[in-house]
C-alpha cells in the first residue's frame, strides 16, 4: 500500500505525538472521563505536561527531547496514513475555527479531504443502542445526504453512527468517520468491515497518530471534531446525557445548526433528541430538511430513492404494523390469520416496507 | 467349591455382562469381595449375609472370595446382591451346581431377603437375550418392564428363598407379562386448545413438530412460552414401538420410568443453572444427561442465554449427531440424544418493550453473544410469543373459530411425517429437520421463483448460505403440512418470516 502524504510542520507533529504520549495520563487525570476535556487540549506543550503528566513529567520531557519529526513522518506514512497540520493548506476550515483545534489531522482512505470545504458536511450522530426506527432514519439520512453530494460525518460507533455511514456509502456519498483512536484502528471491532468500506469510499479521520488506542476521554474530544467538521449536526435518537448531545453542544458553541429527529415521547433512547427539539433544534425527518436548512428551502432537492408500491392485499397488513409489533398483534389488528400475516410480512420485508428485528418483531421502514 | 453366576451392569443406556465368581473353602471365616467394587457393592456383603440368614439359608462360615469379572471395570450400585448370594449358594452347594447355567440374575436384596426393584431391567433383558441366556431373574416390580423384550423368559422372583424353591422345583413363578401398553390417555397430554390465542406460536410449533425442527421462542417472561413448549410432545407423532423401547430404556437406566413401556415422548426442562455434564451426561460411571433423558422427545431450554457457555457448547454434538459420546478412562460410552430443541429467550436482558428497554450496550452484546454460535445453527424457526394484552385482542377475533386440539394438529403432523419418510427413504435423514445442506438442495428444488424470493429482496439484508438452507427446510415442511409436493413461493415467504435474521444484533 502506498505511504500517506505528510504535510505537517515539526512543531505540530511534536505536539500531536505529545498528546498521544500523555493520553493515558490524561485518562488518569480526569475524574469524570465523560466530561469533555475542555481547555486541556488548548494548553501549550509545557502547560500540558505540567497539567497532565504528574509524576511522569520527567518521562514526558524526555519524550519531547527525543522526539524526531522525521521518524514520526516515516511512522505515520508507513501506516498509509496522511497527516495535515494546522498550518498546512487543506486543513479543514471548520476545524480551524475550534478554539482547541487538533495540531495535526490524520486521515486514512481514498476520499478527498478538500471536499469538506467545498460542500457543507453534515454530522449524523446518535445512540449506539438505537431502535430499528432510529437506525432506519439514520440510514436514510446518510443515504439521502450522500446522494445529494454532502459529506456525512459520524463516529463509526455501533447503532446510529454505523447506519449513517452505511447509508452514505449506499448513496454513493463520501463518509467521514472520526475516531477517538488512531485512524488505522477499527474501533469498535464489530465495525471493522465498515471501517474498511469507509476507507474505500471516504476517509477515516482522527487527531491521534496511528496505533493510538482509544481512551474514554478521547470520545468527547473526538465529538468536537465532528461538530467542527460539519456545517450541521443532526442527532438521531440520543438518550439524556449521551455522547451525541455533547456533539450537539459543541456544534451550538461553534454557532452551527443543530437538528434532531423526533422520537417517541415514551422512548428513553429518544429522550435526548426530543429535549434538543424542545430547546429549539431544527426538526429533521429526512434528508430534504437538512438540505432546506443548509441551502434554503427548495434550493436543492434530495433525490428520493425509488420505492416499489405496495400491493393492495399487502396494504392492509402494512397499515397494521406499528413499532416493534409481533405477528400476533398485527394479525389481530388487521383481522387476518397469523399465517397469512407472516407470509405478507415476508413479502413486505423483501420489498423494503418493513424491517424485521433479529429476534422477530416488525417495524415500518420509512425510507427505502 | 467354585461357582459362577451371570449378571448385568448398566453401561450407558445398555448393559454389560458381569460374571460373579464365588469361591468357598476351608479357612478362617472371611468374606472378600474383589473386582473393583465401589462402596455400595462392598456393602452388599452385609446385605447378602443378612439376607441368606433371614431366608433360613446357610451363610458358610468359611473363607469366601467373590470376584466380579471382568475385573478391570468399576462396578457400582447394589444390583449385584442377588448374583453374589446365588453364587454363594451354588458354591456352598445349597443349590445344585449347573442348575442356573442358562440364567442371568439381577437384583438388590433387602436384609429380609426380599428382592428390591432396581434400575435398568429393560437394558438387562436386552443384554441377556443378546448374550444367549434363556432366562433372566428380576424382581417382581421389574418383571413387566423386562418382559417387553421378547425371546427371553423373565422369571419374576419376590425373594431369595424363592430362587432356591424354583431350582428345587418346589415353586413356579407367575409368568411375567409386559404391562399392557397403556391406552393412549389423551388427558396425559397438555392440550394445545388450553392455550388462548398464540396462533402464531402454535403454527411455529406445528411446523417444528412436522419437520423435526428446533425452535426458538422469543418473548417476555410469563406470556406462555413454557406452556406452549410443554404441549409440543402432544403434537409430535406418537412414538413407534422401537422409539418407545428407546425411551423406556433411557428412563429405566435413569430410574425415572414407570417400569413399563413409555406411553409418551419425554419432555425435559432443565433449569438454566445446570452444568454441562448435567445437560449432556457425565460423571463416573457415566449417567445420562438431560439431553438423553429427552431422547425422542422435547428438550426445553428456557432463558437460553442464561445457560453457561460450557453447557450450550456441549449441546453441539448431540444436536448435530443425535447422540452423546462420553469418554471415561479408556472407554467411550455413547448415549442416544435425538431431541427436538425448544429454546426460549427474551428480546433483551431487561425483557421490556424495545422503546422502554434500559439495557446497556455491553449487556446486549453479551446477551447476543451467548445466543450466537453453533447452537443457533441448529435452530430453524424463531417465533415471537405475544404478551398478554395483545392476547385479549386476539381472543375477540378468534373466539368464533374454536381452538384446535392437539390431536387434530397431530393428525396433520403425522401425515406430513409420512410424506417425508417416503421422500427420504434410503437417505440419512428421517425428517426435514435432519437434512444436511446437500440433501436440502436436492429435496427442495430451488427453482426460479423461489430463488427470487430468497435473493431478490432490496429491503432485506442478504441471507447466508446456511440461512438459505434453513429457510428451504422449513418451506419444505410447510408444503408437507399442506400435503403438497411442490414448494410454493408462499411457503418460502412464510419460512422467511420464521428465520433467525443475521442482522447486526446477532453479528457479533
Amino acid at each position: 500500500m502506498a505511504g500517506g502524504v505528510i504535510d505537517a510542520c515539526d512543531a505540530c507533529l511534536r505536539r500531536s505525538f505529545l498528546v498521544a504520549h500523555l493520553a493515558p495520563r490524561i485518562a488518569a487525570l480526569l475524574e469524570r472521563p465523560r466530561r469533555p476535556p475542555r481547555g486541556l487540549l488548548r494548553l501549550g506543550e509545557r502547560e500540558l505536561i505540567l497539567a497532565a503528566a504528574g509524576p511522569r513529567a520527567a518521562e514526558a520531557w524526555a519524550f519531547l527531547e527525543g522526539f524526531s519529526a522525521e521518524a514520526a513522518r516515516m511512522w505515520v506514512s508507513g501506516a498509509s496514513v496522511s497527516a495535515r497540520c494546522l498550518h498546512a493548506e487543506g486543513y479543514p476550515a471548520g476545524l480551524a475555527s475550534l478554539d482547541d483545534p487538533p495540531a495535526v489531522l490524520y486521515s486514512l482512505g481514498e476520499g478527498d479531504l478538500g471536499r469538506v470545504d467545498e460542500e457543507p458536511a453534515v454530522a449524523v450522530v446518535g445512540s449506539r443502542r438505537a431502535s430499528p426506527y432510529g437506525l432506519d432514519l439514520a440510514y436514510s439520512l446518510g443515504r439521502g445526504l450522500g446522494a445529494a453530494g454532502l459529506p456525512v460525518v459520524s463516529g463509526l460507533a455501533l447503532g446510529v453512527d454505523a447506519a449513517a455511514h452505511r447509508g452514505c456509502i449506499d448513496g454513493d456519498g463520501m463518509p467521514l468517520a472520526v475516531l477517538a483512536c488512531g485512524p488505522d484502528l477499527a474501533y469498535p471491532r464489530r465495525n471493522r468491515r465498515l471501517h474498511q468500506r469507509v476507507r474505500e469510499t471516504g476517509l477515516v479521520l482522527s487527531e491521534m497518530p496511528p496505533a493510538t488506542r482509544p481512551f474514554r476521554w478521547a470520545f468527547p474530544a473526538r465529538n468536537r471534531l465532528m461538530a467542527g467538521l460539519a456545517r450541521m449536526t443532526v442527532v438521531v435518537e440520543a438518550a439524556e446525557r449521551s455522547g451525541s448531545l455533547i456533539t450537539a453542544e459543541f456544534a451550538q458553541d461553534l454557532g452551527r445548526t443543530v437538528g434532531a429527529v423526533p422520537g417517541r415521547v415514551t422512548s428513553r433512547t429518544a429522550a435526548g433528541a426530543n429535549r434538543l427539539l424542545q430547546d429549539g433544534a431544527r426538526v429533521v425527518v429526512g434528508a430534504q430538511d437538512v438540505l432546506d436548512e443548509l441551502f434554503g428551502v427548495g434550493a436543492r432537492l434530495a433525490r428520493e430513492p425509488e420505492r416499489p408500491s405496495v400491493a393492495p392485499e399487502l396494504r392492509r397488513v402494512l397499515d397494521a404494523v406499528e413499532g416493534g409489533a409481533d405477528v400476533q398483534s398485527i394479525a389481530a389488528a388487521c383481522g387476518l390469520s397469523a399465517r397469512d400475516v407472516r407470509i405478507a410480512l415476508a413479502r413486505l420485508e423483501a420489498e423494503g416496507h418493513v424491517r424485521r428485528g433479529a429476534l422477530g418483531g416488525y417495524e415500518r421502514a420509512m425510507s427505502r | 467349591m467354585l461357582a459362577s453366576v451371570a449378571t448385568f451392569a448398566i453401561e450407558g443406556v445398555g448393559s454389560r455382562e458381569v460374571t460373579v465368581e464365588a469361591d468357598v473353602r476351608r479357612g478362617l471365616p472371611t468374606f472378600t469381595l474383589v473386582g473393583l467394587p465401589d462402596r455400595a457393592v462392598r456393602e452388599s456383603r452385609e446385605r447378602v449375609r443378612a439376607a441368606l440368614l433371614n431366608s433360613q439359608l446357610d451363610f458358610p462360615m468359611k473363607r469366601l472370595t467373590v470376584n466380579l469379572a471382568p475385573a478391570h471395570l468399576r462396578k457400582g450400585g447394589p444390583g449385584f446382591d442377588l448374583a453374589i448370594a446365588v453364587a454363594l449358594l451354588l458354591a456352598s452347594e445349597q443349590i445344585p451346581p449347573g442348575s442356573l447355567d442358562d440364567c442371568a440374575v439381577c437384583g438388590e436384596l433387602s436384609l429380609a431377603g426380599r428382592l428390591r426393584p432396581g434400575r435398568g431391567a429393560l437394558a438387562f433383558a436386552l443384554g441377556a437375550r443378546e448374550a444367549g441366556y434363556r432366562r433372566l431373574v428380576v424382581s417382581v416390580e421389574n418383571a413387566p418392564e423386562a418382559a417387553i423384550v421378547e425371546g427371553i423368559e423373565i422369571v419374576s422372583v419376590p425373594s431369595l428363598i424363592r430362587i432356591v424353591d424354583l431350582v428345587r422345583g418346589e415353586w413356579e413363578p407367575e409368568p411375567a407379562e409386559p404391562s399392557p401398553p397403556p391406552a393412549r390417555d389423551e388427558s396425559r397430554f397438555l392440550d394445545l386448545a388450553d392455550v388462548r390465542g398464540q396462533e402464531d406460536a402454535k403454527r411455529a410449533l406445528e411446523i417444528a413438530a412436522a419437520g423435526g425442527h428446533n425452535v426458538l421462542m422469543v418473548g417476555p417472561p410469563g406470556v406462555g412460552k413454557t406452556m406452549l413448549a410443554r404441549r409440543l410432545p402432544g403434537i409430535l407423532p406418537p412414538p413407534t414401538f422401537e422409539e418407545a423401547l428407546e425411551i423406556t430404556r433411557v428412563q429405566s437406566v435413569a430410574g425415572i420410568g414407570g417400569h413399563r413401556l413409555a406411553p409418551a415422548r419425554p419432555f425435559r426442562a432443565p433449569h438454566h443453572t445446570i452444568s454441562a455434564s448435567g445437560l449432556v451426561g457425565g460423571s463416573a460411571p457415566p449417567r445420562p444427561g438431560e439431553v438423553t433423558l429427552a431422547h425422542r422427545g422435547v428438550l426445553f431450554l428456557d432463558e437460553l442465554p442464561e445457560f453457561s457457555r460450557a453447557a450450550l457448547d456441549a449441546l453441539r454434538q448431540p444436536l448435530e449427531e443425535g447422540r452423546v459420546e462420553i469418554m471415561r478412562g479408556q472407554r467411550t460410552i455413547a448415549f442416544p440424544a435425538s431431541v427436538t430443541l425448544v429454546a426460549a429467550c427474551n428480546r433483551c436482558p431487561c425483557a421490556r418493550p424495545p422503546d422502554r428497554c434500559s439495557c446497556r450496550e455491553i449487556e446486549l452484546s453479551r446477551y447476543s453473544r451467548r445466543l450466537s454460535g453453533p447452537l443457533l445453527d441448529r435452530i430453524d424457526l424463531v417465533c415471537e410469543v405475544a404478551s398478554v394484552p395483545t392476547l385479549r385482542l386476539v381472543e375477540e377475533r378468534v373466539a368464533a373459530a374454536a381452538r384446535e386440539s392437539s390431536s387434530s394438529v397431530r393428525e396433520r403432523v403425522v401425515l406430513a411425517r409420512e410424506r417425508q419418510l417416503a421422500r427420504l427413504s434410503g437417505r440419512p435423514a428421517l425428517c426435514n429437520g435432519d437434512m444436511d445442506a446437500r440433501l436440502t438442495r436436492r429435496v427442495v428444488p430451488v427453482s426460479g421463483p423461489i430463488v427470487g424470493r430468497l435473493l431478490d429482496a432490496p429491503g432485506r439484508s442478504p441471507i447466508s448460505g446456511r440461512g438459505v438452507d434453513r429457510v428451504l427446510r422449513v418451506a419444505r415442511t410447510i408444503a408437507d403440512l399442506d400435503g403438497r409436493e411442490a414448494v410454493l413461493e408462499a411457503d418460502v415467504d412464510e419460512a422467511l418470516g420464521y428465520r433467525l435474521s443475521g442482522s447486526e444484533w446477532l453479528a457479533a
